[in-house]
């Protein structure tokens, strides 16, 4: 349905027949001190031409770089056609339908999205989207909670993105939620599985196992989703959906599988952006599916045997619930379903896969082309999807800076995040990178390494 | 007008309660309860073992149109659940009284039984709810 605005003859059309004479009296119950009036600090409107001036100056601040930084949100080639659709006023303009049913247009897609999601992830249900991949965790550990009912406690591993885990402490904390760090290998970079081992059985809800992890690098999912099954605890996933095109997908991790994954659904086909709106992803066996939050549709048939679409398990949700509910969300992140399903499409598993392989491959020569320079090592030998971690003889923040004159952004400076790494930058190569532009990268560091070493110019040459 | 068994006692929130051989209780909904509530899709039961306080949520009935909580009529432990119902909660409306019962418990305080209320004190809340 398009949104038509009244002109001034039928508004006072309208009025004539409800015998009103101007609309200002149909407000008229509210108490005079109450209406705010004339809004004081917000500025005259101001022309389209101008406001385009403003927003042009303000987008060329952000200036333009070559990209190498990953860390949760990936720069993909979207293909053209996902935003021209997208942005089809059906699509773009259209809010969270109220009465869904109406909306079976809609409602197909995102029954068409949770089936690819499921699909990818291979389990059996996929909600319609929920914010972002950070507040889907948190969503993940409260649902996790809820299924395990007397239980309360929920292991993190430190390889978990750091942005992630304050977002999930901060969401959880006055649930009365105890989140567990468990330590990474310094080595290795990956979970340190004996310490999940020597958790009792039965005290804990459920277990985050990231993969990638935050480092780029693969963690031995099997042995970890099967140690945390033997203690009664459900294992959540938390996972970059590209990387699942390649690598085996959560519901088929160990013996049984992952119970509840999540991620942030960014890297199919949504810009970076700079910073949103992204979307979080949620899947999770039949057994808990009333558990987990969000919007869930569903296929059936129509009191005449017509096929069709429906919101459903809907008394879930916060709307009938209210403060029983799974959760306080509502809605979903629709415009970007709509990308990421048209993206699915347009790609097909084996495009996604292929995708998926470039990226390692980039990723692969960055790494080469960088750890030949003096001064710059390999941080783990471990296998990784698309990102890793180099360490530097020099403190990193220094480099990225000098990097940025050039205009390449190196990677993210894990120094503060993880001290215990030294001067350590993860990095990253997806399929958009050239290898002109990954020699490019190399050559700069090299030059920006090898002058840093040497004395200033001013140093004074002492004897001996 | 909704049948209601002068042998069982009830409380407020449409639960009934049937005081069986062994001493144990066994508590459901009221036929005016699933009435209201419309065709059940899931029902929730509490874990067999489990004490509750008297007034405590420990079950949920959910609908096509919502999800009931239901509570303890009396302080007690859950002593077995309607299995039957996992798979067809629909017998909640069928057989409200009968097959369609939901948990069994055994009471703390026999006499806290007393002040729930009979049949005609149920009578009495349906009226006022139409």
């Amino acid at each position: 349905m398009p949104f038509i605005p009244h002109t001034e003859e039928e508004i006072r059309q309208m009025l004539d027949a409800i015998r009103v004479s101007d609309i200002d009296e149909l407000f008229s119950e509210i108490p005079g001190g109450l209406h705010s009036g004339k809004l004081t600090s917000v500025p005259s409107g101001i022309s389209e031409m101008d406001v385009g001036r403003i927003m042009l100056a303000r987008s060329r601040q952000d200036g333009h770089y070559i990209n190498f930084i990953g860390g949760g949100v990936y720069e993909h080639h979207i293909p053209a056609a996902v935003w021209e659709l997208t942005t089809r006023g059906e699509f773009y303009t259209a809010y969270t339908p109220y009465q869904a049913e109406a909306s079976q247009g809609t409602l197909q897609l995102l029954y068409e999205y949770q089936t690819m999601m499921s699909s990818l992830m291979a389990l059996d249900v996929s909600n319609a989207s929920l914010y972002e991949g950070a507040s889907a965790l948190a969503e993940a550990v409260l649902a996790a909670a809820r299924a395990r009912k007397k239980l309360n406690k929920v292991v993190i591993p430190r390889t978990v993105n750091p942005r992630y885990r304050k977002v999930v402490e901060s969401i959880v904390r006055n649930q009365r939620i105890e989140l567990v760090e468990i330590p990474f290998s310094v080595t290795e970079g990956t979970i340190d599985i004996d310490v999940l081992r020597a958790f009792d059985k039965g005290s804990v809800a459920a277990v985050v196992v990231p993969q990638p992890n935050y480092f780029g690098l693969l963690e031995d999912v099997d042995t970890l989703t099967d140690v945390a099954h033997e203690l009664d605890a459900l294992v959540i996933g938390l996972v970059n959906p590209t990387a699942m095109a390649l690598l085996r997908p959560p519901g088929r991790w160990g013996a049984d599988g992952a119970d509840i994954v999540v991620g942030e659904g960014q890297p199919l086909g949504i810009p970076l952006s700079s910073g949103g709106p992204y979307m979080g992803f949620m899947c999770c066996r039949n057994k808990y599916v009333r558990q987990i939050p969000g919007r869930i549709v569903g296929r059936t048939r129509d009191d005449k045997g017509n096929e069709g679409f429906t919101l459903t398990l809907q008394a879930r949700e916060q709307h009938i619930r209210r403060s029983k509910a799974t959760s306080n969300i509502c809605t979903n992140q629709g415009l970007m379903v709509v990308a990421a399903t048209i993206y699915m499409s347009l790609l097909g598993p084996e495009g996604l896969r292929r995708v998926a392989a470039r990226c390692h491959h980039n990723t692969n020569i960055l790494l080469a082309k960088l750890t030949a320079i003096d001064g710059v090592y390999r941080c783990f030998e471990t296998p990784f999807f698309h990102e890793s971690v180099v360490r530097l003889d020099q403190p990193v923040a220094d480099v990225l800076r000098a990097i940025e004159a050039q205009g390449i952004n190196g990677g993210i400076d894990l120094s503060e995040d993880y001290p215990e790494l030294g001067n350590a930058l993860l990095t990253c190569a997806t399929e958009t990178r050239t290898v002109d532009e990954i020699e490019n990268y190399a050559t700069h560091l090299d030059r920006i390494m090898s002058r840093r070493s040497l004395d200033p110019p001013c140093a004074e040459k002492v004897a001996g | 007008m909704s049948e209601i068994p002068s042998e069982l006692r009830y409380t407020k929130s449409h639960e009934w309660i049937r005081t069986m051989d062994d001493g144990n209780l066994e508590v459901g909904i009221t036929q005016h309860a699933q009435e209201m509530l419309g065709d059940m899709v899931f029902v929730e039961l509490p874990e067999v073992g489990s004490t509750l306080g008297g007034g405590e949520d420990c079950a949920v009935v959910e609908s096509v149109k919502a999800a009931s909580d239901i509570y303890a009529p009396i302080a007690g432990e859950i002593v077995e659940v309607n299995d039957l119902l996992r798979d067809a909660p629909e017998t909640v409306n069928n057989d409200p009284y009968g097959d369609g019962w939901l948990f069994r418990m055994r009471p703390v305080d026999e006499g806290e039984l007393d002040e729930l209320l009979d049949a005609e004190g149920y009578t009495g809340v349906v009226a006022a709810d139409s």
